[in-house]
């Protein structure tokens, strides 16, 4: 496998400048290098996070889930 | 929704054939017999609310709760969850043993692998989970009744004890599911051991008003001589739903545990219950958990600043009371108006009239709800 195989490919974005520059104030003192690499950290932590929600959302199987309604329905608690 | 405590919800049930294989095999094991309080705890830990807990805890776990009240994994957890043996039942078993845990009649209850069974400082653990040594904070007091050995290790469900209200018994998954259903994705718990008083109702309200739903969830079980009874409290808050709670917006559930009165670290405990339950908003009152005058009245809101990591956001009031001048239920956030003009729902006033068989004033306590205690010879625990 050539060196060329493992490179990760970037692409471009456009972000207000403005934001831009909110960006580079918030930058100040953490050790990212570039907007480029700060957006990219704070991208992979707000996906991580939903994902994370998508999977406590999944957290039961349907199988299970229709056993519980069941019983909620038997207590009163949906209809 | 909000993660279980520390990421997953633990459910400690065996499957039916095993259970059955387990029952089969009881002959050949060593059995322990455990109390009512303690079969509580098997149940929570068997189904998630004591999350992310599978069993009672091992010596590590508890020193390392003991003082920096988390767990060895870094979870935060405010005091041990042990189990107690006698010093002779402690050499019929080893390390590496399966033993059962029993009730008084011999029932079987769950499966334990014993991880390790070691001493522990009953006078160490009563200072760091309750702040005193006085034996007459029943926490302390039920310390040093224990026995002089624990045992630590992981547990299994194998016969579910019943419920004391069927009805309203629902675990972490059911809430869970239930939270989904009605499309609540930000819940607030609201803890109680008291019927309540329009105190209350305003909290509570005023907490529902910035979430989805609203989760009372009163504790049921030991609980000192004076407090309410169970069926009081249920009963109470049965007839202020139905009258003045938008039923779409409420959901009441017990939740089967003894009170500690450890005060601070208790409502530490009541917030990852809760957190376990799918709630992500706590109402932490004035001296929450709290007895006699052990704790700061504000010593449970200062303990949140220490678990920032806690998941579950404490809603906390300092106190309210009714303002006969505003002539609303307030809190001393958003009413200017002195003393004077405070009734603050003591609950020892409450308890007098009571106790002397008089509905307390309407302005403190819903005559309905004075009507449903009055029913009772005697509303409290004796």
């Amino acid at each position: 496998m050539s060196d060329d195989e493992h490179k990760v490919e970037y692409t471009t974005v456009s972000l207000p400048k403005p934001l831009v520059e909110k960006i580079k104030e918030r930058m100040k003192g953490t050790g990212f290098s570039s907007v480029s690499s700060y957006v990219t950290y704070v991208l992979r932590q707000v996906l991580s996070s939903i994902e994370e929600d998508e999977r406590s959302k999944q957290a039961f199987t349907k199988e299970e889930e229709e056993k519980v309604k069941q019983r909620l329905r038997d207590l009163g608690y949906i209809d | 929704m909000i993660q279980p405590h520390g990421g997953t919800l633990i459910n400690k049930e065996l499957p039916k054939t095993e259970k059955a294989r387990i029952v089969e095999q009881a002959n050949e094991l060593e059995k322990i017999q455990v109390n009512p309080q303690t079969i509580k705890v098997i149940k929570n830990i068997s189904f998630g609310v004591f999350s992310p807990l599978e069993g009672f805890m091992n010596e590590n776990n508890y020193k390392y709760v003991l003082e920096h009240m988390y767990l060895e994994n870094n979870v935060a957890w405010p005091f041990p969850i042990i189990l107690d043996v006698s010093e002779n039942k402690a050499k019929t078993f080893s390390s590496d043993d399966r033993v059962l845990l029993v009730d008084d009649k011999d029932n079987v209850i769950a499966l334990m692998d014993v991880e390790d069974i070691y001493s522990y400082d009953k006078k160490e653990f009563a200072e760091k989970v309750y702040g005193t040594l006085d034996q007459e904070h029943p926490g302390v007091a039920d310390v040093y009744s224990k026995e002089e050995k624990l045992i630590g290790g992981e547990i299994f469900l194998i016969n579910e004890p019943k419920a004391i209200f069927p009805d309203l018994d629902l675990k972490p998954i059911e809430t869970r599911v239930l939270f989904k259903e009605k499309k609540w994705d930000r819940v607030v718990a609201f803890q109680t051991r008291n019927p309540p008083h329009l105190g209350h109702e305003y909290v509570q309200k005023a907490g529902l008003t910035y979430v989805d739903g609203l989760f009372i969830n009163p504790v049921i079980g030991k609980k000192k001589v004076g407090d309410f009874l169970d069926e009081v409290i249920i009963k109470a808050y049965q007839e202020l739903i139905k009258e003045y709670y938008p039923k779409d917006r409420v959901v009441l559930s017990t939740f089967e545990t003894e009170m500690r009165y450890a005060g601070p670290k208790e409502a530490i405990f009541h917030a990852i219950t809760r957190k376990n339950f799918g709630c992500d908003h706590i109402i932490i009152g004035r001296d929450h958990a709290g007895v006699g005058n052990y704790y700061g009245p504000y010593d449970a809101h200062f303990i949140f600043d220490h678990f920032p990591d806690l998941g579950i956001e404490p809603i906390k009031f300092r106190s309210f009371s009714k303002c006969s001048k505003c002539d609303a239920v307030v809190n001393d956030k958003i009413c200017p108006h002195p003393p004077e003009f405070q009734n603050y729902f003591a609950g020892r006033e409450i308890r007098e009239a009571l106790q002397a068989g008089k509905p307390p004033d309407p302005e403190v306590m819903r005559p309905e709800i004075a009507k449903i205690i009055l029913q009772y010879k005697n509303p409290f625990v004796t």
